[in-house]
């Protein structure tokens, strides 16, 4: 028998479920980079306007939603100007949405690749996560644009200190989208049901979310039912956005540590799971 | 030369389900679980089922690696060999770690590039350079490494004037040229190569292979190559591994392995086997029998197909079709039998006859059969097998100016050109 330690890789039937291998996602560092990179290239290649089109799909909801939700419903904003209002929501939502949905068919999306060569697979949602994030600062722009020009001509709104809370945010909505996505990735390799469950549960989720009205309106008229938002981890994620930029929300740190909570264990949930079945994936997908 | 051994395989395994997975699973999962619960074995896992194509057993869990275990050495330029589905494949994924094994330990010293597929993650729409850092980084090289030998990998592929071009306005030459010289400049200890080099023309095909042995012989890296062309294992490898049927019949020198592979691999190819359906007309057997073994056919040469199928009860008018397609699912030729004109159908239970194309002049490709059994009047399909009988055509060895190009066409003819 000869001394086993002399080899420095082994491949194993089973592996640790908590061996996340992040010394490996450093190596490939530079892969996440140029995938981020990729993404963000190919999406205005061959395009007329270009990355316009990061401003083009927020701003036309933001219209909509003012004139549907806002004017027609006539649903309150909490005094803010409604297009204000709306677009924070949208910006912050969307990242999250973003998130969810793209590393939810991370593994179908890449089968092709995934199945002809190895490096970490964690790399792939991580890249999509950072992707998004490009994506989200472009909006977060036309945003912060849109309050420089409400703040000209004095509409009622004003920044608050929480907005130092703003990279907590980010990261907390990155997280929570990249570990349900995970989860959901995971398991639809397996039950494909999941990836059609995702596309409108996403859309029916922003309603459970205080998107196009604040929370204060759903404690006031529906004061049985607006637990269910209180407890999607998403409602003080914006709630605490629309407080630090605009001054007006149900901040409270309670709230805002239960969706760290919720955040962390479904990231941890979501790896670990994700771990599990990256291993053998490409023989079912 | 002895430089101790980096690659130890032990006892692996690997299992696949067949047919169907996504129906049932969530209570066949749960019917697993509850038998882990209890302590009892995977009641869909039997080890020791053979993993025979033609065949049809129990269990839809088959092995297609079945217990393997094998020493490399350093500088040992290894060769693949066994015919489609032993596992070949297979093999190569688990040593990628693009799959995991389901038994089995591999233990390994140095870095691993794989090559399993020519281009993998290129992106249509980004230029030549972006494709290389990005191919090369999914490959596993440090943005640094791919700068450093960019101009060589360049060079090696011949593509400079079309640098910053999207790689979609690529001829599917030059794709594939670029694609391997990434991956040859890969500085690793560890080669694996699966049957890329089928692709490509025959110059280019000489130059990769020149540079692969560069890689063995000169650079003292070890190699892991997986080919159908004989000739290229045999020039390339110092020692082959034979697998059959999942499980590992020789390894030892390239000639000697070789030699057995082609004695002792008869035709099994090209054949498709079923349990006969109780209540509708089946086909029970289909079996392509080409002009040399292994399933391999010589343009030219008669192809014969043997078709039994099994009639629970005599049923009037029947018709079978036969196509053959290519490897793009493009099919090429139609047969078809009509019961009334040629009765050949007339008797319950099983109807044996044979369809022969005289001197079938394929052009060289994969080909596949596509079986239909019908009745005619009614316009009633009773069965369509799809993509059975795989078998390879090959072109005869007539020397033309510049080699047998891939694609050419899908069928020659005779043809004579005369001064007019």
């Amino acid at each position: 028998m000869e001394n086993k330690e002399a080899y420095n890789w082994t491949i194993e039937a089973k592996a640790s479920l908590f061996d996340l291998k992040l010394n490996e996602v450093w190596a490939y560092r530079d892969l996440l980079l140029l995938l981020v990179r990729r993404d963000f290239v190919s999406f205005y290649k061959q395009t007329i306007l270009g990355p316009l089109w990061f401003f083009i799909q927020p701003l036309f909801t933001t219209i909509i939603f003012t004139f549907i939700f806002g004017n027609l419903a006539g649903i309150s904003t909490d005094g803010l100007p409604k297009p204000l209002f709306y677009m924070a929501g949208i910006t912050a939502w969307n990242y999250f949405a973003d998130c969810l949905t793209k590393t939810s068919t991370v593994f179908r999306d890449n089968a092709g690749i995934f199945g002809k060569v190895y490096f970490p697979r964690l790399i792939m949602p991580l890249s999509i996560v950072v992707s998004n994030l490009v994506r989200f600062g472009v909006q977060m722009l036309l945003f912060l644009l849109m309050m420089g020009y409400y703040y000209l001509s004095d509409a009622r709104f004003q920044i608050t200190w929480a907005v130092g809370l703003f990279p907590i945010i980010v990261i907390l909505m990155a997280l929570l989208g990249l570990g349900a996505g995970m989860f959901i990735s995971a398991m639809t390799t397996k039950y494909r049901d999941l990836a059609f469950l995702v596309g409108f549960g996403v859309q029916l989720l922003m309603y459970a979310t205080t998107v196009i009205y604040p929370l204060s309106t759903a404690l006031d008229k529906y004061p049985e039912y607006a637990w269910i938002i209180e407890y999607n981890p998403m409602t003080p994620i914006i709630e605490t956005f629309r407080y630090g930029f605009l001054g007006e929300g149900s901040f409270s740190w309670g709230s805002l540590g239960y969706a760290t909570g919720v955040t962390i264990a479904l990231l941890l949930f979501g790896i670990l799971i994700f771990n599990k079945v990256e291993r053998n994936f490409v023989d079912t997908v | 030369m002895n430089n101790g051994l980096v690659i130890k395989v032990e006892h692996l395994s690997k299992a696949y389900q067949l047919g169907q997975i996504g129906t049932g699973t969530i209570s066949r999962d749960l019917e697993r679980w509850y038998a882990k619960v209890r302590g009892k074995e995977d009641p869909f896992l039997h080890i020791g089922e053979n993993n025979n194509q033609s065949t049809k057993s129990a269990s839809n869990v088959v092995w297609s690696l079945k217990d393997i275990n094998f020493e490399i050495e350093q500088g040992d330029a290894v060769g693949i060999i066994g015919r489609n589905g032993a596992g070949k494949s297979t093999l190569l994924k688990i040593l990628s770690k693009v799959t995991a094994p389901t038994t089995g330990k591999i233990f390994g010293k140095g870095r691993v590039a794989s090559l399993l597929e020519v281009g993998t993650g290129f992106h249509p729409e980004l230029s030549g350079r972006e494709n290389i850092f990005l191919n090369g980084a999914i490959l596993g090289m440090r943005k640094k490494e791919i700068q450093r030998k960019l101009e060589e990998i360049v060079d090696f592929a011949g593509i400079e004037r079309y640098l910053d071009t999207p790689v979609k306005r690529y001829s599917s030459g030059m794709y594939v040229r670029l694609a391997f010289a990434v991956a040859a400049h890969l500085e690793s200890e560890i080669l694996i190569v699966d049957e890329v080099l089928a692709v490509g023309d025959a110059e280019f095909q000489k130059k990769c292979l020149g540079k692969m042995s560069d890689v063995s012989k000169g650079e003292g890296r070890t190699v892991l190559f997986v080919s159908h062309n004989m000739d290229a294992v045999a020039t390339l490898t110092t020692k082959s591994l034979y697998l059959k049927n999942g499980e590992l019949n020789l390894y030892d020198k390239t000639d000697t392995t070789i030699q057995k592979y082609l004695e002792t691999d008869t035709n099994e190819v090209g054949i498709y086997i079923k349990d006969p359906n109780a209540n509708s007309p089946s086909f029970t057997k289909v079996e392509v029998i080409t002009s040399e073994k292994d399933g391999t056919h010589m343009n030219g040469e008669d192809l014969i197909v043997d078709i039994d199928i099994n009639m629970p009860e005599i049923i009037e008018g029947m018709s079978v079709s036969l196509q053959i397609c290519n490897s793009k699912e493009i099919p090429i030729i139609y047969t078809y039998l009509f019961d009334t004109e040629s009765p050949l159908l007339r008797k319950s239970g099983v109807n044996k006859m044979r369809c022969i194309l005289p001197k079938c002049k394929l052009y060289a490709n994969t080909y596949y059969l596509i079986m239909h059994l019908a009745e005619t009047k009614g316009k009633f399909k009773f069965e369509e097998v799809h993509k059975i009988c795989e078998f390879e055509v090959v072109m005869p060895n007539k020397v033309i100016e510049w080699g047998w190009q891939k694609d050419s066409c899908v069928y020659t003819e005779d043809f004579t050109w005369e001064k007019i």
